[in-house]
C-alpha cells in the first residue's frame, strides 16, 4: 500500500514538474505546478505529517500558485513563449546536460548510500512519544514544541525576513517621490 | 494543550549576548516606523542614525568581548547561535562597514534625489542577516541569515529608481541568487539526511560516531558539494562569479560597496562556520575543491579586471580576485578543521575581510563622487584630470588602490601577507606562488586607474563635464578609510593579534 501511494505521488510530482517546463503557455505551466505541490502533500500524508500536508495545500497550491497566476494575468496571458527560439546558442543543450547530470548523481548517491542512512540516529523521541504523533493533534503539538524550543530563533528570524520583504516592496513599488504625501508611504 | 503540558520550557535567552542583534533590529524598526509616520527628517539624520547604530553595535561588541575573555564561550537560544570571539569579530567588521557606508550613502542619495529611510533600514536589516551568518550554530539559522542578507541586497541593488541598469542588476542578482540559495538548501537537506540534525554541535557528534561507515558516503559528499556551490556563489568565487560584475556595475555605488564589504564578510564567515564548525570530518574532501576555487578565482579575477574599461567593473573583478585571496586563507584553515590548534588560516581570512571591507568602501566612495549625478560616469576616462581638480581625493584613491594591490606599509599588504603566510605554513606552496603572480597582474589594473587620474592628458570636452563635488560626510568616510588603511599598514600587530584571538579555542562556559 505504501509503495503504491509512493509511486502514485511520485508520478504526480514528476508529471507536474515536467509539465512546468514543457508547457509553452504560462498558465498551463503554473497549473502543472499545482499537481507537483499536491503530490508532495500526498507524500507528507503518507509520512503521517498531516499538518504539513494541509499547510502545503493551503499555502503553496492555494496562495502561491494563485499569486503566480495573478502575475501572469497582469503581464498578459496571451504572450505564450515560443519554445523553439533559443536566446543563447547551446544553452538548452548545456542545461539538459547539467540537469541530467545532477539527477543522475543524486540518484546514484541515494542508491549507493541507502545502507548508511540507517545509521543516522532516529529523530529524538522526547516527551512526545511516537504514539502521540500518530494521534490526530500530535503533529501540531510536536511542531509547536519544536518551533518554540529548539527553533525559536529561526522562527523569530523569519519575521525579520518578512520585514525585509515589506521594506523591499515599499522601496521598489514606489514611484519617484514628487509630493510630500508620497514620501510617507 | 500547552497549559496542560508544563514540560515545555523555552530556551534560556542571554539578552546581553544578543544585544548587537537587538540593537540593529530595534534601530531598523525605529527608522521604518518613525520614518513612515513623521515627515521627512532633517538632512543627514537618517544616515547619522544608521551610523550611530553601527557605532553602538561596535561598542557593545567590545563589552561582549571582555565578557567572553572573562567567562568563556557559549551558545545562545537553545544552541542555535554561537557566542564566541569569531562572531564578535564578524559583528564588529559588519558594524564598522555600516558606519562608513551610511556616510557615503547620505550624500549619494541627496545627489540622486532619492532620499528616504528605507535604504538605511535595509542596511541595518541586512547587517542582522550578516551577523546571524557569522554566529550561526545551526544550518537553518544560517540559511535564514543568508536569505535576510541576500534579499535585502537584491532590493538595494534595484533601489535606484531612475537608472534602468540598477533595476537590471536587481533582477539578475535576484534570479541567480535565488538559484544558489536553492543549491544551498538542497545541501542542507542532504546533510540533515545523513546527520539527523541541522545543529552544528549535533552534526559533529553524530558524525563522530558514524564517520567510519559513512566516510565515503555519496549522499553526504553531494551535500557538502551543494553547500560549497551555494557559498561559492555568495562569495563570488570563479566559476560562480558571473553575477558580480553586472550587479556591481548596475547597483548604486554605495550599495556596491555594501555588497563588497558586508556581503563578503558575511559570506566568508558563513563559509568558515560551515566548513570548520559543522563539517570538519570532510576536510580532506572539500579542501581540494577550495584549492581549485581559490586558484581559479585569483587568476580569473585578476586577468579579467585588467581588460575592463569601466572602473566599477574593474573593481568588481578585483573584488573577485580578493575573494580568491580570502579563499586561500580558508584553504589553509581547512587543513586543520576540527583540530584544537586551528593554525592561522581562519584568522588570516577574517583579518583579510576586515581590511578589505574598509578599503573597498573608501575606494567606492571615490567612485561614487566621480560618478557624478546619475551615477553613470564610471568609465576610466571619467577619472581623467582628477589629480588636477582634486589632488587630495586623487591621493586618497591612490593610497587605497596601492593598498588593494598589496603594497607594503598599507593594510592590503598586511592582509595579503597574512593569507600567503598561512598557506605557506600548511605547505601549500603552489597556491602561494600563484597568488603572488596574480597579485602582480592585478597591480596593473590599479595602475591603470592611477595613470588615468595623474598622468592622462586632458581632452577636449573635459571642462564641459560636471565638476566632481566632495560632500562633507563622504569626505569623512574616505579619510577614515584612508587613515585606517595607513595606520594598520604601519602598526598591524594589534589587529593581527585580535584576529588570532578571534579564532583560538577558548574554554566553554560552565
Amino acid at each position: 500500500m505504501q509503495l503504491f501511494v509512493f509511486i502514485c505521488a511520485g508520478l504526480m510530482i514528476l508529471t507536474g514538474a515536467i509539465g512546468v517546463i514543457v508547457r509553452s503557455h504560462p498558465v498551463h505551466a503554473a497549473l502543472s505546478l499545482i499537481l507537483t505541490l499536491f503530490g508532495v502533500a500526498v507524500m507528507y500524508v503518507a509520512q503521517e505529517a498531516q499538518f504539513l500536508a494541509a499547510v502545503q495545500v493551503i499555502v503553496y497550491a492555494g496562495a502561491i500558485v494563485v499569486l503566480f497566476l495573478f502575475v501572469i494575468m497582469l503581464l498578459g496571458v496571451d504572450t505564450a513563449e515560443d519554445l523553439r527560439i533559443e536566446p543563447f546558442k547551446l544553452q538548452r543543450k548545456f542545461a539538459m546536460l547539467v540537469g541530467g547530470g545532477v539527477i543522475g548523481l543524486v540518484t546514484i548517491a541515494a542508491i549507493s548510500s541507502r545502507d548508511n542512512l540507517a545509521l543516522v540516529k532516529p529523530l529524538p523521541s522526547d516527551a512526545v512519544g511516537s504514539v502521540e504523533i500518530a494521534s490526530h493533534d500530535g503533529n501540531i503539538r510536536r511542531l509547536a514544541r519544536d518551533l518554540f524550543s529548539d527553533h525559536v530563533l529561526a522562527f523569530e528570524l523569519t519575521s525579520v525576513l518578512l520585514v525585509v520583504a515589506v521594506v523591499g516592496t515599499v522601496l521598489l513599488a514606489r514611484r519617484a517621490p514628487k509630493s510630500p504625501s508620497e514620501t510617507t508611504s | 494543550m500547552i497549559a496542560a503540558d508544563p514540560t515545555l520550557i523555552g530556551p534560556s535567552v542571554n539578552w546581553f549576548a544578543l544585544s548587537p542583534l537587538l540593537v540593529l533590529l530595534g534601530a531598523a524598526l525605529v527608522l521604518l516606523v518613525v520614518g513612515a509616520l513623521a515627515p521627512r527628517w532633517p538632512r543627514h539624520l537618517y544616515a547619522l542614525f544608521a551610523a550611530a547604530t553601527g557605532l553602538a553595535t561596535m561598542i557593545l561588541c567590545f563589552f561582549l568581548w571582555h565578557d567572553i575573555s572573562a567567562h568563556g564561550i557559549t551558545t545562545l537560544v537553545g544552541g542555535t547561535l554561537r557566542f564566541d570571539d569569531f562572531s564578535l569579530f564578524v559583528t564588529i567588521t559588519i558594524s564598522a562597514s555600516i558606519v562608513l557606508v551610511a556616510f557615503v550613502t547620505d550624500d549619494y542619495l541627496r545627489r540622486e534625489d532619492l532620499e528616504g529611510p528605507e535604504v538605511y533600514a535595509l542596511y541595518l536589516l541586512a547587517a542582522i542577516g550578516g551577523v546571524v551568518m557569522g554566529s550561526a550554530n545551526d544550518l537553518i539559522v544560517l540559511f535564514l541569515g543568508l536569505e535576510i542578507l541576500s534579499i535585502s541586497m537584491y532590493v538595494m541593488a534595484a533601489s535606484h529608481r531612475k537608472r534602468i541598469e540598477s533595476q537590471e542588476a536587481g533582477i539578475k542578482y535576484f534570479i541567480l541568487g535565488g538559484f544558489s540559495s536553492a543549491f544551498f538548501l538542497y545541501g542542507i537537506a542532504l546533510v540533515y539526511g545523513t546527520a539527523g540534525s541541522t545543529n552544528f554541535t549535533e552534526i559533529v557528534s553524530s558524525f563522530n560516531t558514524t564517520v567510519p561507515a559513512v566516510r565515503h558516503d555519496a549522499f553526504i559528499l553531494a551535500g557538502v558539494g551543494m553547500l560549497l556551490v551555494g557559498l561559492g556563489f555568495k562569495v563570488a568565487a570563479v566559476p560562480f562569479h558571473f553575477w558580480a560584475p553586472d550587479v556591481y556595475e548596475g547597483a548604486p555605488t554605495p550599495v556596491t560597496s555594501f555588497m563588497a564589504s558586508v556581503g563578503k564578510v558575511a559570506a566568508f564567515a558563513a563559509m568558515l562556520r560551515v566548513l570548520l564548525f559543522a563539517l570538519p570530518h570532510w576536510r580532506d574532501d572539500y579542501r581540494p575543491i577550495i584549492w581549485v576555487l581559490a586558484v581559479l578565482t585569483v587568476v580569473v579575477g585578476s586577468v579579467m579586471a585588467v581588460v575592463q574599461t569601466n572602473v566599477k567593473r574593474m573593481l568588481a573583478f578585483s573584488s573577485i580576485s580578493h575573494a580568491g585571496f580570502i579563499l586561500i586563507g580558508v584553504e589553509a584553515a581547512a587543513h586543520r578543521a576540527g583540530q584544537p590548534e586551528g593554525g592561522d588560516g581562519a584568522s588570516s581570512a577574517l583579518l583579510y575581510v576586515l581590511l578589505y571591507s574598509v578599503l573597498v568602501i573608501g575606494t567606492f566612495s571615490v567612485v561614487a563622487m566621480v560618478g557624478r549625478t546619475g551615477d553613470s560616469a564610471t568609465d576610466l576616462a571619467s577619472f581623467r584630470g582628477l589629480a588636477k581638480s582634486h589632488p587630495l581625493i586623487a591621493s586618497a584613491m591612490t593610497v587605497l588602490l596601492l593598498a588593494q594591490a598589496g603594497v607594503p606599509l598599507t593594510s592590503g599588504f598586511v592582509a595579503k601577507f597574512g593569507v600567503i603566510q598561512a598557506a605557506v605554513e600548511e605547505h601549500s606552496y603552489a597556491i602561494a606562488i600563484i597568488a603572488m603572480v596574480a597579485s602582480v597582474i592585478a597591480a596593473f589594473l590599479y595602475l591603470r586607474i592611477m595613470v588615468s587620474m595623474w598622468v592622462s592628458e586632458p581632452e577636449a570636452g573635459d571642462d564641459a563635464r560636471e565638476a566632481v563635488r566632495v560632500p562633507l560626510w563622504t569626505g569623512i568616510a574616505l579619510s577614515l578609510s584612508v587613515g585606517f588603511t595607513l595606520f594598520v599598514g604601519f602598526f598591524p600587530g594589534w589587529l593581527i593579534d585580535a584576529a588570532k584571538a578571534a579564532t583560538v579555542t577558548r574554554p566553554t562556559r560552565p
